[in-house]
């Protein structure tokens, strides 16, 4: 880390006349803390605020209750269910989408004919709104008139009639196809970008040495390119972990609650069952969570320079 | 070049090629369909490509007034990242040519891009309707400007340290005030990062389902709303859910296709200069 650079003013001033500088630095940043205290923390007030009243659909009861709602936390097997399965999609999705996306960025590392062509294409899943990427998807896995099926069959020589998004034995393989698809070129470009810079000269030495391609990878790529994969997998953890406009595409958290997700079954208990002081109590335990995770993982990682 | 080489080239353009048609054929399959007639979306095996290329899809969303969404979404995401980026920009500024707050309060801004968007969007709601906002341009255009706050502030705070400092010392020697010097040389020099920031600001709100989902009802539905609303119980409308998805895909395209250079460091939130 090297000191930062400044040009706080210095006592003495840099120029005549800028008696009201002192105020600037303050003034450039105001506008956008606003904001953001805003929309970031009026929601974290507001929930806990609710989260301690007991007001639902039936009733608006503003008085005082206490930790109620943070003990059916515990008690709530959709919730905790809706948990499992984020945690499930996260952790299938995360490695599967990493793990390609290097095997990807090995295959393009090297010179090849029309690379920049291959990634720029390559990348486009990822550009996709994922709610309309859900969309295409939920065409394409169409029982009848969908070409995945029709591909399936010509492979199984008889006409396969898989139900993607309704037959629980497949929705889940149809929300992973989808999410690997549209993220696995995000990988793929940052590991690229990281492969590239790493010292040829210090594999190709060791590999006259004798080290095999493992330890190549072990010793000398896998710490150069750390800091890259360390933030695509924080970012795409992150997305995982919030995941909702695919499957909402895909399956809507059906069939029943199979697929659903915790920002899924969330937005389910707020704007369907409108168990407003209870989901106040989720979304709470979501943000100072998930913000304690983030701002843990972001010092640790120190990707802040 | 060797043989082995010339071999192992060949095979590594094979795979190139195959993973290629993997990636980009869903992509394909729903640009087909925006072009093909009702016949060829629901014949049984489904047809490849169509007889011929025809705008019926297209004409239809506009005729109905369905493609009212896709410039909902201009206005939105347009007005949103130009309001982001200058509010943003400046903030930069402050942090990063006078480490305002410190690290601290960087780090406390771009962890509030991480948050789950619905954690944040349920208190909004109730205030929005508290306040008369809900469906309407300024309350979605707020949102979206604080959901991208950080991201601009986080990357314009790279971008402006990686202009040298004497520029401005010498513009401010010169004479220039604060804001002018802000303005007339620091902006400049980070011009290429500006707009690189802005697209993926403006392909962010673009392409957001949540908050949408949640703010708006029917005045200022945004076109990734406007597609879920043609998945029906009983039947979908497809030929209108490829041709609004290739209208917001498209333009998406366009716009990163003429900005390859900044695509890593933008998307790696600034992880990877390249």
């Amino acid at each position: 880390m090297t000191e930062p650079a400044t040009i706080a003013p210095r006592d003495g001033g840099m120029a005549p006349g800028l008696g009201t500088d002192r105020h600037f630095k303050y003034l450039i940043l105001l506008p956008a803390v606003f904001i953001l205290l805003f929309i970031g923390i009026f929601p974290i007030v507001h929930t806990l605020v609710a989260s301690v009243q007991n007001i639902n659909m039936l009733e608006e009861d503003t008085s005082f209750h206490g930790l109620l709602h943070y003990r059916y936390l515990f008690q709530d097997a959709r919730l905790w269910e809706s948990i499992a399965h984020t945690l499930l999609i996260t952790g299938i999705a995360l490695p599967i989408e990493l793990g390609l996306g290097l095997l990807m960025a090995f295959l393009f590392v090297e010179k090849l004919p029309g690379r920049p062509v291959f990634v720029a294409l390559l990348v486009l899943p990822t550009l996709i709104a994922p709610v309309v990427a859900g969309a295409t998807w939920r065409l394409l896995f169409d029982h009848r008139y969908g070409p995945i099926n029709q591909v399936l069959g010509w492979i199984a020589g008889e006409p396969v009639p898989i139900l993607w998004v309704i037959n629980p034995a497949y929705v889940y393989p149809a929300i992973f196809i989808a999410e690997i698809w549209q993220w696995t070129p995000f990988m793929f470009l940052l590991l690229l970008a990281a492969l590239s810079n790493v010292d040829r000269s210090l594999t190709e030495a060791a590999e006259i040495d004798g080290a095999s391609p493992l330890t190549v990878f072990r010793r000398i790529i896998l710490p150069a390119i750390w800091p890259v994969m360390a933030i695509a997998l924080l970012i795409r953890g992150l997305d995982l972990i919030r995941i909702f406009d695919v499957i909402w595409a895909l399956t809507q958290g059906g069939p029943g609650t199979m697929t659903e997700t915790l920002s899924i079954y969330t937005y389910n208990q707020g704007f369907r069952q409108f168990e407003t002081s209870y989901t106040g109590a989720i979304a709470f335990l979501v943000i100072v969570v998930l913000t304690v995770v983030v701002i843990w993982l972001l010092r640790r990682m120190e990707i802040h320079r | 070049m060797t043989r082995r080489g010339r071999h192992s080239t060949l095979l590594r353009l094979l795979a190139a090629l195959l993973l290629l048609v993997l990636f980009l054929f869903p992509i394909y399959w729903l640009f087909m369909i925006a072009f093909k007639t009702p016949e060829e979306i629901f014949s049984s095996p489904p047809a490849w490509y169509p007889a011929a290329i025809q705008f019926d899809n297209f004409r239809v969303l506009f005729k109905d007034g369905d493609a009212k969404t896709v410039f909902n979404s201009l206005f939105i995401a347009g007005s949103s990242t130009v309001l982001a980026m200058f509010f943003g920009t400046i903030a930069a500024y402050s942090l990063a040519r006078f480490r305002t707050g410190g690290e601290n309060l960087a780090v406390w801004i771009i962890s509030q891009r991480m948050i789950p968007p619905i954690a944040i969007v349920f208190p909004l709601f109730l205030l929005y309707v508290f306040l008369g906002w809900v469906d309407t341009y300024h309350g979605l255009i707020l949102l979206y400007t604080a959901f991208n706050l950080p991201y601009v502030i986080w990357m314009m705070r790279g971008y402006i340290e990686d202009v040298p400092l004497e520029l401005e010392e010498s513009a401010l020697v010169d004479g220039y005030t604060r804001w002018g010097a802000l303005l007339r040389v620091v902006f400049p020099m980070v011009r290429n990062g500006l707009f690189a920031t802005a697209v993926f600001t403006f392909v962010f709100a673009w392409n957001d389902f949540i908050f949408a989902l949640v703010m708006t009802r029917s005045e200022v539905t945004t076109y990734p709303v406007q597609v879920t609303h043609y998945f029906g119980a009983q039947s979908n409308f497809w030929a209108k859910i490829a041709a609004m998805s290739v209208l917001g895909a498209a333009p998406v395209f366009v716009a990163v296709a003429f900005m390859q250079r900044y695509l890593v460091r933008g998307i790696s939130l600034g992880a990877v200069k390249g």
